[in-house]
């Protein structure tokens, strides 16, 4: 069947496939900030679940500063800062390090909950069998924890998946960006927009699906 | 007979409350001591005190000669000795009644993985809930989870098993089951410090008993003696409310 059917006769086989390269970027980008996010998240988390209160001051200070920064600002105001100090570097980079700390930022509150959601008594009955904090925390707390909090998680993944669009303010063609530019050239906004919207919902369904069906499975 | 578990002068606080006031007790190879007391009088955090769970700010615990208290001592290494069972029994909820207690001897033993489950089922079997290996623990009873807890504990081979009021949260239909498990672990020469409320245990099963009021021993010596014939007014107050 061919895609672009009668209803986008206007839009040319060249500017779908432009879009469909921007989607890989946004899948590329979303990725590599949830994955980055998710590490630097889990760790800041635990900072917050077991640091002392110097820590979890700091900490949590740090990541009031990135929840309370509008995303866009925060990229726009970082892409700057580093073409200002005689750093550029491309969109892709200055995109990625302000997501992923954004992410990392929204995923420490997720991973504390997470951390603070296994009930102490389990925790001292494996410190008891002679598990160390780190085998506590590997065989206990992170399997129970991370079972209480996936579902947060998912959404945390598919917020950034979507705000990623953001990224277009500094210049990165993902999808959004590269939408903007097809309407400009070929004034076919809403097809365009409703391609961007498919586009958007098949990268975020499967996550989604894939997040019911392990939830399923810890369920029994 | 030389103690394996001594206690001598504990003191313990958590902040400003002082909870152990200069606890001395004595535990003897074999022997079960049953430790019974008002709720807040220190059972539980004397015995997280045994296992180094909670640290104390005076005193000397030693189990079997290691000063439990001491900074160089390997409190992981040492917590293999003694098994602990509680209240709420703090099965892991993500893994299987085999898992639960194959999980310990394989990461902290590093046991194989098919040895460890093999020292798992045979302690299911012992304590009678050898038929649900691959049940979830949320599909279990609270007398069978509190016999899961114990199987868990004895995988270990530990030498010393502590229970902290392990029939208290149980239905009281349940609590036989579990009393007779833990009777026969006394039976096979377990050496036992149990927390308990039930008063038909402490007097049948244990050698010894001690009564906690406010955070120190008030009365103690053999069980039936100390049970049947209480010399302190506390006490007697307590055997009183209990019967
Ligand atoms: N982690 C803790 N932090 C502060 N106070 C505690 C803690 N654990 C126990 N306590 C207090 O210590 C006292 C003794 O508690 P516990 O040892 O649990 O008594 P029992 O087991 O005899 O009921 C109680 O007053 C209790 O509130
Ligand atoms: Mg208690």
């Amino acid at each position: 069947m061919d895609p672009a059917g009668n209803a986008f006769t206007d839009l040319s086989w060249v500017d779908l496939l432009f879009l469909g390269e921007a989607a890989i970027r946004t899948l590329q980008i979303s990725a590599v900030s949830i994955f980055v996010g998710t590490v630097l998240g889990i760790i800041l988390g635990w900072m917050l679940a077991a640091g002392n209160i110097v820590v979890r001051l700091l900490v949590n200070s740090l990541l009031d500063v990135f929840r309370s920064v509008p995303l866009i600002i925060q990229l726009i105001l970082f892409d700057s800062f580093v073409s200002i100090a005689g750093f550029p570097m491309p969109a892709f980079w200055s995109g990625t390090i302000v997501l992923s700390v954004y992410t990392a930022a929204l995923v420490a509150m997720v991973a504390r909950a997470g951390i603070e959601a296994v009930e102490p008594g389990l925790r001292r009955a494996a410190r008891s069998l002679g598990m160390g904090y780190w085998q506590d925390m590997r065989y206990v707390v992170w399997p129970v924890g991370i079972r209480a909090v996936f579902p947060s998680w998912i959404g945390v993944a598919l917020s950034v998946l979507k705000d990623s669009a953001l990224v277009s303010a500094i210049g990165y063609i993902e999808l959004l960006r590269a939408s903007q530019i097809l309407t400009t050239k070929t004034q076919e906004s809403f097809k365009i927009m409703l391609l961007v919207g498919l586009f958007y919902f098949l990268m975020s369904y499967p996550i989604s699906k894939a997040g019911d069906f392990i939830e399923k499975k810890w369920q029994q | 007979m030389a103690a394996v578990i001594e206690l001598k002068n504990v003191r313990k606080s958590f902040g400003d409350l002082e909870v152990l006031k200069g606890i001395d007790l004595k535990v003897e190879n074999g022997e079960v001591l049953s430790v019974i007391g008002a709720s807040g009088s220190g059972k539980s955090t004397m015995l997280y005190c045994i296992n180094g769970l909670e640290p104390i700010q005076d005193g000397t615990i030693t189990v079997e000669g290691t000063v439990v208290n001491d900074k160089s001592t390997n409190l992981n290494k040492l917590r293999q000795k003694i098994g602990m069972v509680f209240q709420q029994w703090n099965s892991f909820p993500h893994l299987t009644a085999l898992e639960n207690v194959a999980l310990a001897p394989r990461v902290v033993k590093g046991l194989s993985r098919s040895a460890a489950k093999e020292i798992a089922a045979k302690q299911l079997a012992h304590v009678g809930i050898g038929d649900k290996l691959d049940v979830y623990p949320g599909a279990l009873s609270g007398g069978q989870q509190q016999r899961l807890a114990i199987a868990r504990a004895l995988a270990m081979e530990p030498s010393y098993m502590l229970f902290d009021e392990a029939t208290s949260a149980l239905d009281p239909e349940l609590v036989g089951e579990v009393l007779d498990t833990m009777r026969m672990l006394a039976s096979e020469g377990m050496t036992m410090i149990v927390v308990t409320h039930e008063m038909g245990f402490a007097r049948d099963v244990s050698d010894k008993v001690a009564f906690f009021h406010e955070g120190k021993v008030e009365e103690t010596g053999p069980a039936k003696a100390v049970l049947s014939a209480p010399k302190s007014g506390h006490l007697q107050k307590f055997l009183a409310k209990v019967h």
